[in-house]
């Protein structure tokens, strides 16, 4: 029990600097510009990206594998979330949706398949969804691109979509502040979900990981503390069912991200006609 | 700071206490994913034909019921971390 290594799941999500680079200074705003682990990783991610779209965007009648791939991620998109929610009027917005999808879906997907090489501290990548500072980042520039979109669509009786039509009126007093707060709560909860998630499935997968090895320490010291070599291999066992379940939420919440921001540019481009 | 190896002082404990207690508010979102999936299944199962159109509606009300567990969660940390 000498060595054993402090249990202290939050770790991982520390940023530390990687290179050092000078500051930079715009009036009396203070840029830093080093490169930290999170950058690192965004970096990685773009770069997987650009080279996702190098290699599948052809247009051949007969695709290969990777234009296959592509064609059925953008199929998600376009024939699975805006042609059944928003219809013909959604096409223009497939592409930022699509955009939105992809990001979180590589940087959720990173976080979790190269989670694997990040062993004995060396630490390869970066659970950048589950720094708040990116994900508010993604959910603020949706909500206010939609809703600004609504107001250059539908001028200013775009207000009227926070009072319910057919209700006698002095039930506005109480339903206008009402729908004012569910609808400027939305890129709170929209930040908060993928966070929440990847935050929680990251912590619980480095509790397990903890035990596997606090554990395994308690029965190398020999007699019949070796019987600790059972739970060790339990934790074990979870993990791997961990790393899947994390997978299948790694892909659920870039569809969901992707989902709630389609039924949000909905209300604008169908307003009026829905309510 | 490790908060597990540090339960010396009242306040220490105090937070660790609030921090469970404010998890307890995820029960509410599991019992309401289960409530939604269980409702999926059953008319899934009656009507499988139209199934497959209503996935989209599961995810998200999935998502809707699931941030309201993950809200609780979120306080829990901020008692557990926060200054």
């Amino acid at each position: 029990m000498a060595n054993q290594p402090a249990i202290d799941p939050m770790h991982q999500f520390l940023i530390h600097k990687i290179v050092e680079l000078p500051t930079f200074h715009v009036g009396k705003l203070a840029f830093d510009m080093s490169i930290t682990n999170s950058v690192a990783s965004m970096i990685a991610g773009a770069a997987i990206l650009i080279l996702f779209f190098i290699l599948t965007a052809r247009r051949e009648i007969v695709p290969n594998r990777g234009q296959a791939l592509a064609e059925s991620l953008y199929n998600i998109i376009d024939r699975v979330l805006v042609g059944p929610i928003i219809g013909p009027e959604g096409k223009p917005y497939v592409p930022y949706i699509f955009a939105l999808f992809l990001v979180i879906l590589v940087l959720n997907l990173m976080s979790v398949v190269l989670a694997i090489f990040n062993v004995g501290g060396l630490e390869l990548t970066f659970a950048v969804t589950s720094q708040l500072a990116v994900t508010a980042t993604l959910a603020v520039l949706t909500f206010f691109s939609v809703f600004i979109l609504g107001f250059v669509k539908h001028g200013p009786k775009f207000v009227t979509l926070f009072a319910p039509s057919g209700m006698p009126w002095p039930m506005l007093f109480f339903m206008v502040p009402i729908e004012m707060i569910s609808y400027f709560v939305r890129p709170v909860t929209l930040a908060m979900r993928l966070f929440g998630n990847m935050l929680g499935g990251h912590v619980v997968m480095s509790l397990f990981g903890s035990f596997v090895v606090a554990l395994g320490i308690v029965a190398l010291s020999g007699g019949l503390a070796t019987l600790a070599f059972i739970p060790s291999a339990l934790s074990f066992t979870m993990i791997v069912a961990l790393t899947g379940l994390e997978l299948v939420v790694a892909i659920l919440q870039a569809f969901v991200f992707a989902a709630l921001a389609t039924v949000y540019l909905n209300e604008v481009v169908n307003f009026g006609h829905g309510h | 700071m490790n908060p597990v190896a540090s339960v010396v002082d009242f306040h220490t404990s105090a937070k660790l206490i609030g921090a469970g207690l404010a998890a307890m508010g995820m029960i509410g979102a599991g019992v309401g994913l289960g409530v939604l999936f269980g409702s999926y299944l059953q008319a899934a199962i009656r009507n499988p034909a139209g199934a497959s159109s209503q996935q989209t509606m599961l995810f998200l009300g999935m998502a809707l019921t699931e941030t309201m567990g993950l809200f609780a969660f979120v306080v829990s940390l901020l008692i557990l971390f926060g200054s």
